[in-house]
C-alpha cells in the first residue's frame, strides 16, 4: 500500500488507462500496474458510480489526470468553463499527474471529439504558450503535453515538431508527455525516422510516456497510413522505440493505452507485463 | 488555412480536403484528411449508439447509424462532457422525417437522456425513515420534501416505460398505448425508472419545486398516494424534511 | 377535501408506505458501499452514456446517406391490444387524445 506521499507522483513503473470494467480484476490484483491514467472529461459529472469509483481508486494508486477536451491548439480563446471543472477535479483528487494534447477539439461552440492537428509556425506557437499559460495558472499544477498522432503536413508549418515542444516547454516551464506511439505514427506517416525523433527528443523534460496500438491503412499512392486507433496491442517497431527512449533517457512512468475494443484485464496486464519487463532493465 | 475551413470540411464529405493540408511529398491531403473525417464521424456516431440504446433497438442498428450521421452533422456535441450528448436528440426525432410516424421516440430519448443525467447527478443520503415517521399528520402536510438531486419526473402521452422496459429489460412490449409517467430514482449508482401510478406526476413535479406536502395534493388530482410515496422511500428519493415556514 | 379529512388521508398512506419500506432488509445499506464497481447484475451500465477519446479509428464512415432506409427494430413487432402485430403507427390510432 502506498503513503501519501508517495501517491504524490508517478512511479517509473507501468500504469494503464482505466475503464470501468477493469474495476474489479484492479482491485483484486493489478500486478504489474502501479498507477492508473483517467481521462479528465468522464469524471466531470457531479457523483454517482464514476466518482465512487474514482474516489475509491485514489486511495491505493497514484493518478494521471489526462485531459482530452481543452482544445490547447484551438484558434479561440479557452473554455473558461473547462477550465474550472479542471481545477475542481484536480482540486478535490490532488493528482500525480496532469496532461494535456498539442491539438484542437473545439471550434465556435461545438466540440468534435477528435485531436485535430495544427501548423507549426510562431504564431501558433505564441498561442499555445498564452494557452498553457492560463491552464498553469488556473488550475494551479504543472502541466505535461503531449506529442500529437498526425496524418496530413501543413504547408504554412516552418517549425520542427521537436523545436516547437522544446520551445513551449522552455517558455512555460511544462512537461512533455511522449508518445512513442504517436512518434511512430506521425514519423511513418511524414515519411521521416523515427529513431532520429527519438534521439533528437528532449528527453529531461519528459514526466510520461504513452504506449499503445496503431492501424495500418494506406494513403490515395499506396503510401503507409498509419492511425492512432489504441485497439490493439503495442507493435514490435514501437516496444523496440520504446527501448531505446529509455536507454536515452531513463526509465520513465510509462502508461499502456487501449481505448477501443478494450480487452479482459489479462490481456492489458500482459501490455503492462512487457512494458515492466523492458524498464527492469533500465536505470531510473 | 483556418480552423472554420477545417472544420467545414471536416463534417461534409461533399467538400474536397482544405487546401494547404499536403502529404509528404507534398501531394493533396486525399485519404490523409479523411483520416480526421473518419475519427470525428466515427466517434460521435459510436457516442450516439451508447447514449440511446433503447431509441438504437427501437429503430435497428442500420437506420440508427445513418440517422446517428445526420445527427451528428446537425448538432455536433456543445461540451466536452461526452456523458452529457446528445441533448438535441429528441426535438430532432420531432423533426426527422424518416421517423415522423414513430410519435414515442422523441420521449423515448428524453428518458434514456434523464437516466444518464440521473446516473451523474450529485450523491445525496435519503431521510431515515424514523424522521418521517415522528412527524405528526399536520407537519407533514405543511413539510417540503427535498428530493435528490439524482430524482427525474418524465410525463408522457406515450407509454414509455413498458417500451423502455420491453427493449432494455427483455420485459413485455406494451399491450395498450396508454399514457406513462416515469419517475427515476436512484437509490445508489444504478437509475431506475419506476413507473408512476396514473395521476401522480403533478403531485410529484409541485415537490420538486419546493411546495409543501398539502400544496402538491393540491395540484394533484385523484391518486394513489401511499403507491407514490411507496416509489419515493424506496428509491431513496427523499433527502430532506423542511418543516415549518 | 377538508384540510382534517386531508390530514387523515395522508397520515395514512404514509403510515402504510412507512410500514412498506421498514420491511425491506436492512442488509441493503452494506451492500451499498461495495456495489460501486459494478452495475446491478444482469443489466449493463449503459446508463454512464459515452465516453471521451483520444484515439483515432481506421474505420470509414463520413460519406452521405442515401435515405432510403426505414426504422427496422424492435419498433416494428409491438403487439396491440386486439392481437394485431404491427407497427406503432398502428398504436397510434389507439393513443386516447389529451
Amino acid at each position: 500500500m502506498l503513503d501519501q506521499t508517495a501517491k504524490r507522483r508517478l512511479p517509473a513503473r507501468p500504469g494503464v488507462g482505466y475503464k470501468p470494467q477493469h474495476f474489479s480484476s484492479i482491485l483484486a490484483d493489478p500486478t504489474p500496474v502501479e498507477w492508473l491514467e483517467i481521462h479528465a472529461e468522464n469524471y466531470m459529472g457531479d457523483g454517482g458510480r464514476p466518482l465512487a469509483q474514482l474516489r475509491h481508486l485514489a486511495e491505493r494508486f497514484p493518478i494521471s489526470v489526462h485531459g482530452v477536451g481543452l482544445s490547447i491548439g484551438g484558434e479561440a480563446a479557452l473554455d473558461r468553463d473547462h477550465l474550472a471543472r479542471l481545477k475542481q477535479l484536480c482540486g478535490w483528487l490532488d493528482p500525480a499527474s496532469f496532461s494535456e494534447h498539442l491539438a484542437w477539439s473545439t471550434h465556435g461552440a461545438e466540440f468534435l471529439n477528435d485531436l485535430l492537428p495544427l501548423p507549426y509556425t510562431e504564431a501558433t506557437l505564441a498561442r499555445v504558450c498564452a494557452h498553457i499559460d492560463e491552464v498553469q495558472d488556473h488550475v494551479g499544477r504543472r502541466m505535461l503535453l503531449e506529442n500529437p498522432s498526425v496524418y496530413v503536413n501543413f504547408t504554412e508549418t516552418n517549425l520542427d515538431e521537436i523545436d516547437f515542444l522544446t520551445e513551449i516547454a522552455k517558455r512555460t516551464g511544462c512537461g512533455l508527455l511522449l508518445d512513442v506511439n504517436n512518434v511512430y505514427v506521425s514519423c511513418t506517416n511524414r515519411q521521416t525516422d523515427p529513431g532520429d525523433y527519438i534521439d533528437r527528443f528532449p528527453h529531461d523534460l519528459v514526466g510520461e510516456i504513452h504506449l499503445g496500438g496503431h492501424d495500418e491503412d494506406a494513403d490515395d499512392a499506396g503510401a503507409p497510413l498509419l492511425i492512432d486507433a489504441h485497439g490493439s496491442e503495442v507493435v514490435d517497431p514501437v516496444w523496440q522505440l520504446y527501448a531505446r527512449t529509455l536507454a536515452r533517457g531513463g526509465a520513465k512512468p510509462t502508461l499502456i493505452e487501449w481505448d477501443n475494443d478494450v480487452p479482459d484485464w489479462p490481456v492489458l496486464a500482459e501490455e503492462a507485463t512487457r512494458a515492466a519487463r523492458i524498464l527492469d532493465g533500465v536505470p531510473a | 488555412m483556418s480552423q472554420s475551413e477545417f472544420r467545414a470540411a471536416l463534417l461534409d464529405p461533399s467538400r474536397p480536403a482544405p487546401e494547404g493540408l499536403t502529404g509528404p511529398a507534398g501531394q493533396p491531403a486525399g485519404r490523409r484528411f479523411d483520416v480526421y473525417r473518419n475519427n470525428v464521424t466515427v466517434s460521435l456516431t459510436e457516442a450516439l449508439r451508447q447514449a440511446f440504446p433503447v431509441i438504437r433497438k427501437l429503430v435497428g442498428e442500420e437506420f440508427f447509424t445513418a440517422m446517428a450521421r445526420e445527427h451528428l452533422r446537425a448538432h455536433p456535441p456543445a461540451s466536452p462532457l461526452m456523458m452529457f450528448y446528445g441533448a438535441a436528440m429528441p426535438a430532432f426525432l420531432e423533426t426527422f422525417p424518416p421517423v415522423a410516424h414513430l410519435g414515442y421516440l422523441p420521449d423515448i430519448a428524453r428518458l434514456e437522456l434523464a437516466l444518464r443525467q440521473s446516473y451523474h447527478a450529485a450523491d445525496a443520503a435519503p431521510v431515515a425513515a424514523e424522521a418521517l415517521q415522528t412527524l405528526t399528520p399536520d407537519a407533514f402536510v405543511a413539510a417540503r420534501l427535498r428530493l435528490a438531486p439524482s430524482v427525474r419526473l418524465l410525463r408522457s402521452c406515450w407509454p414509455i416505460h413498458a417500451i423502455w422496459t420491453a427493449n432494455a429489460r427483455n420485459g413485455t412490449a406494451p399491450k395498450q398505448a396508454t399514457a406513462e409517467d416515469v419517475l427515476i430514482v436512484r437509490p445508489d449508482f444504478d437509475p431506475e425508472p419506476l413507473l408512476l401510478p396514473a395521476g401522480a406526476a403533478p403531485f410529484v413535479a409541485a415537490l420538486a419545486e419546493g411546495r409543501t406536502v398539502g400544496e402538491a395534493l393540491d395540484a394533484a388530482g385523484a391518486f394513489d398516494l401511499t403507491a407514490t410515496l411507496g416509489l419515493l422511500l424506496g428509491g431513496s428519493a427523499i433527502v430532506g424534511i423542511i418543516t415549518g415556514e | 377535501m377538508s384540510h382534517s379529512v386531508k390530514t387523515l388521508a395522508v397520515a395514512g398512506s404514509l403510515a402504510a408506505a412507512l410500514a412498506g419500506h421498514m420491511a425491506t432488509p436492512a442488509a441493503a445499506q452494506e451492500a451499498k458501499e461495495k456495489c460501486f464497481g459494478v452495475a446491478l447484475a444482469g443489466q449493463n451500465d449503459c446508463a454512464a452514456g459515452p465516453g471521451t477519446t483520444c484515439a483515432g479509428t481506421s474505420k470509414v464512415d463520413y460519406q452521405g446517406n442515401s435515405w432510403k432506409l426505414v426504422p427496422a427494430g424492435t419498433c416494428a413487432t409491438m403487439e396491440l391490444p386486439d392481437g394485431r402485430m404491427g407497427s406503432l403507427e398502428a398504436l397510434d390510432r389507439d393513443l386516447p387524445q389529451g
